[in-house]
């Protein structure tokens, strides 16, 4: 029996997904930005489960696989961007790659 | 204070600070480290909804295959500490810190407006987190067609990584 009300579940994912969000937003090395993305879609996939179970439905925790499974493609994909820039330019700072910038 | 509650306080508490760890430390390994962390207190969370199966997926995709691949990376780079941002960069913090708040009162306001699930749902969950009905679901006809395309998309990420660190396209 789940005896929790879910909206501790939900309020604890929104705590995580800001912080998240602040990492992305305020970091400059692109590993750690990659490793605050995993965070956020961590955090939504506490939220489908826990609606999963709350609402006895199973497309939730059908999605967070799917999630997870599209998570592991994001992580070969960047990390392998991620070591082609490093080849590039010798650096992984965000800011400093700006050769698209005007 | 009843033994459920207990633990998701304790875990949701390793899972917060363990993900304030990765964005306020400046060594990318620790950083990593504590990202383990936060994916094995939310195995642990994912146990306290009875759901089994996501939990020990969790442990195995997250802390068990991404992480390895992150690590590998920091270590194969040799990343050392992160410098402080340039001073004309110091402005992007701020405007980020500001921006991430107004989302979380965004967030909060809609979780004020969440329509609280029936109870009735609750007794199905000891049987919805085994690994038969998530299998059950995962290749009824709901399901299947989007299961089948995710392998695609691995198969896209697999070539993709291959192109990318290859050192000359010819």
């Amino acid at each position: 029996m789940l005896t929790l009300p879910i909206e501790y579940y939900l309020t604890l994912s929104a705590v995580i997904f800001i912080i998240g969000t602040i990492g992305v937003l305020t970091r400059r090395n692109a590993i750690i930005i990659f490793m605050c993305i995993e965070l956020m879609l961590n955090s939504v996939n506490l939220t489908l489960v826990a609606f999963s179970q709350y609402m006895g439905d199973m497309a939730g925790q059908i999605m967070v696989l799917l999630v997870m499974t599209v998570a592991a493609a994001e992580a070969a994909v960047g990390l392998a961007i991620v070591l082609a820039l490093f080849r590039n330019k010798q650096t992984v700072y965000v800011d400093e790659v700006n050769v698209l910038k005007w | 204070m009843s033994l459920d509650l207990t633990f998701f306080i304790i875990l949701a508490i390793m899972a917060a600070v363990s993900a304030l760890m990765v964005i306020l430390r400046k060594n990318p390994i620790t950083s990593a480290m504590s990202l383990v962390l936060h994916f094995v207190s939310l195995a642990g969370l994912y146990l306290t909804l009875h759901a089994q199966f996501m939990a020990v997926i969790q442990m195995l995709v997250y802390a068990g295959a991404i992480m390895v691949l992150v690590v590998f990376v920091i270590m194969l780079l040799n990343l050392g500490r992160e410098e402080k941002m340039a001073v004309r960069q110091s402005a992007r913090a701020a405007i980020g810190i500001g921006a991430s708040m107004v989302l979380g009162a965004l967030l909060i306001w809609g979780l004020t407006q969440v329509m609280r699930p029936v109870a009735a749902g609750s007794s199905q969950a000891m049987v919805n987190g085994q690994i038969a009905s998530v299998g059950k679901a995962l290749f009824s006809t709901a399901y299947v067609f989007p299961f089948e395309m995710v392998s695609l998309v691995l198969l896209a990420a697999a070539v993709g990584a291959v192109v990318l660190t290859k050192r000359n396209l010819k």
